[in-house]
């Protein structure tokens, strides 16, 4: 009997993940995705191992050894302070990584609870989020995010807190127009007659059901945080010097581009890549768990 | 003299707001529902069987909705309770099933976890033994391997197996009432006939009173002893079962039994003919003025245009709203 049991148990675990199993076969048939994947964790290796693999401080300057093309010592060259570019990117990866994190937590922990209040509640506070979200949304991102760099200032904290900012309205949005979906649901009026709490359903019922389309956001938004973030570095009101930082690497390397190029093209390649890498497995994750684009 | 109702509805009226202007989906219901019995409620579709349904628990948002009159329950009156009040009892006391059992599951949860959640909000108990008490309920409504299917998730279960788990769900904390709003609707014929038998069983287990919402007539005749039939909103009759399907009073009840075929009949001759209610249901916008049937009634008067007639008590517990009878 209990063996009997447990084959059912069994079976029922087996086909209960067939759908997940299904979907992961999905994923892996698209290419573009499996490579956006490969150059994600290409790049969290490098965040992760790569100042153990790369060790010394990628900030001291060597003046003697400054614009050196690539060498066996210094495979990518060297800046204009004589340090070696690939450290410096190594070393950044880690900087940007932890400013990508920042930024999507940031824009998660206040978009995707002002996103679920007010699609569920709609009403008064909902017409009171969804007009500050317009007024966000009216700004060109990075304008926004560029705004409020000039009220908060320059480093590593502000960067994160005005890139996270600006994505706050974009999570909103997303979930806000999820909820309004999920919302009108049977199951939804279901748990209600079944005398469920608010917070109960929001929590238990609605935010599941809302998952796919922010963990694909939450993808991109990794590859935007990242662009945004370098993009505050060129300019010079990111992450501040001698921090590696691959924006800031890039824009001081744009007075050296017709003598010394490969100064701003390998951080502007490290910046490429990894953008492009969290674009192709957002895509792809979309296309694997969205059931609009079901087999 | 007869013991208390379980719930008495009085003078309800659900009205909700439009751009269009006020639609009253249910005018002036009263009707009470005894302890351990199942009333039936027939109507077309649109005639406010389902609105009642939300209203007595209070599931209507409001704005749009406006709900007057009195819903007792055991004797407090629903409509006062506040919304802590009314969220113990929705689940607890009074359950509802929808008709669409594909949809009234959630698709990311386990059976098991939806109807131990149901469990835990009314039972304070653990959950382990909330979920063993859902195990329990789904061997019940005898859905086989229940440990088993537990586990799943709802788009692994077969249409009447997801109307079982929403019944063991709706009974799990054994409600004194469960609202039943077309629960065979979306389901094949045998297995209407499984689940039917399966809720007058339980029925008879848990002491439920049922109010059972539906237009299928037959269903009404195999569960029902007393039966309310809704037009526009109104009661137009109130029988017990044998004597409405026997002798049915008002008009529209009376095309309703004519338009139900069955087996051997003749459509074109013979002693019965396959008839229907001709026109259509009106727009409640555009409320007929005096008996809201007049329109499409075989046997209007000149009265019936002008004034709304009286509800008529006759013997036996018969009501019946129409002028022929007064």
């Amino acid at each position: 009997m209990t063996e009997k049991k447990k084959s059912n148990e069994l079976q029922s675990y087996w086909s209960g993940n067939r759908e997940l199993r299904r979907r992961w076969a999905k994923l892996r048939r698209n290419k573009a995705a499996l490579f956006g994947g490969v150059l994600i964790l290409i790049y969290l290796f490098t965040a992760l191992f790569g100042p153990i693999l790369y060790p010394g401080n990628p900030s001291a300057p060597n003046l003697i050894r400054s614009l050196e093309t690539p060498s066996r010592q210094h495979p990518l060259g060297t800046d204009e302070l004589g340090r070696s570019i690939l450290g410096r990117i190594v070393h950044g990866s880690r900087v940007s990584l932890l400013i990508a994190i920042g930024v999507v937590s940031l824009g998660l922990l206040l978009g995707v609870p002002l996103g679920l209040v007010s699609g569920y509640y709609g009403g008064k506070v909902d017409f009171g989020i969804q007009r500050i979200t317009d007024t966000m949304l009216a700004f060109p991102g990075f304008l926004l995010a560029l705004a409020l760099v000039a009220v908060l200032g320059v480093g590593l904290k502000n960067t994160v807190i005005s890139v996270g900012i600006s994505m706050v309205p974009i999570y909103i949005r997303l979930v806000r127009g999820c909820v309004l979906s999920v919302r009108e649901q049977v199951y939804v009026e279901a748990a209600r007659a079944l005398g469920t709490r608010d917070v109960a359903i929001l929590m238990r019922h609605i935010l599941p059901n809302v998952m796919v389309p922010i963990t694909v956001q939450t993808s991109l938004g990794m590859g935007t945080a990242i662009l945004f973030a370098a993009g505050l570095g060129f300019l010079g009101v990111g992450v501040q010097p001698p921090t590696p930082e691959w924006g800031a690497m890039l824009g001081s390397g744009r007075a050296y581009l017709f003598h010394a190029p490969h100064v701003a093209t390998f951080p502007g390649i490290a910046i490429f890549l990894a953008v492009l890498g969290f674009n192709l497995s957002g895509d792809g994750l979309r296309e694997a768990l969205d059931p609009r684009f079901k087999l | 003299m007869r013991p208390e109702p379980l719930l008495s509805i009085r003078n309800l009226r659900t009205r909700f707001k439009t751009y269009e202007g006020m639609v009253t989906a249910v005018d002036r219901l009263s009707l009470d529902v005894h302890r351990g019995e199942t009333l039936g409620v027939v109507g077309e579709s649109g005639c406010g069987k389902s609105v009642t349904a939300l209203s007595i628990l209070r599931l209507l948002p409001s704005p749009p909705a406006e709900i007057q009159g009195e819903i007792l329950f055991e004797g407090t009156n629903i409509l006062d309770l506040t919304p802590d009040r009314i969220r113990q009892i929705r689940g607890n006391a009074i359950s509802i099933i929808f008709q669409e059992p594909l949809t009234s599951l959630n698709p990311v949860l386990t059976i098991g976890e939806q109807i131990s959640e149901a469990i835990r909000l009314h039972q304070g108990v653990t959950r382990q033994e909330a979920w063993k008490r859902a195990v329990e309920m789904l061997e019940l409504v005898q859905i086989p391997s229940p440990d088993a299917r537990a586990h799943e998730y709802p788009h692994q279960l077969s249409g009447g197996m997801r109307q079982r788990a929403m019944i063991a769900m709706a009974l799990s904390c054994r409600p004194q009432l469960l609202l039943a709003d077309e629960p065979t609707t979306a389901l094949d014929v045998t297995i209407q006939a499984q689940i039917i038998d399966l809720m007058v069983r339980l029925k008879e287990e848990f002491r439920t009173s049922i109010v059972l919402i539906t237009h299928n007539l037959g269903l009404i005749a195999g569960m029902a002893r007393r039966v309310v039939v809704m037009y526009l909103g109104k009661m137009v009759e109130e029988a017990p079962v044998k004597d409405l399907f026997r002798e049915p009073l008002h008009p529209y009840t009376q095309g309703l039994l004519e338009s139900i075929p069955w087996i051997g009949q003749k459509l074109k001759t013979g002693k019965r003919l396959l008839r229907e209610i001709p026109g259509i249901v009106p727009n409640p916008l555009e409320m007929p003025e005096g008996c809201r049937f007049h329109p499409r009634c075989p046997r209007v008067m000149e009265v019936c245009r002008k004034e709304e007639p009286p509800l008529k008590e006759l013997n036996g517990g018969r009501k019946v709203l129409c002028w022929l009878w007064n």
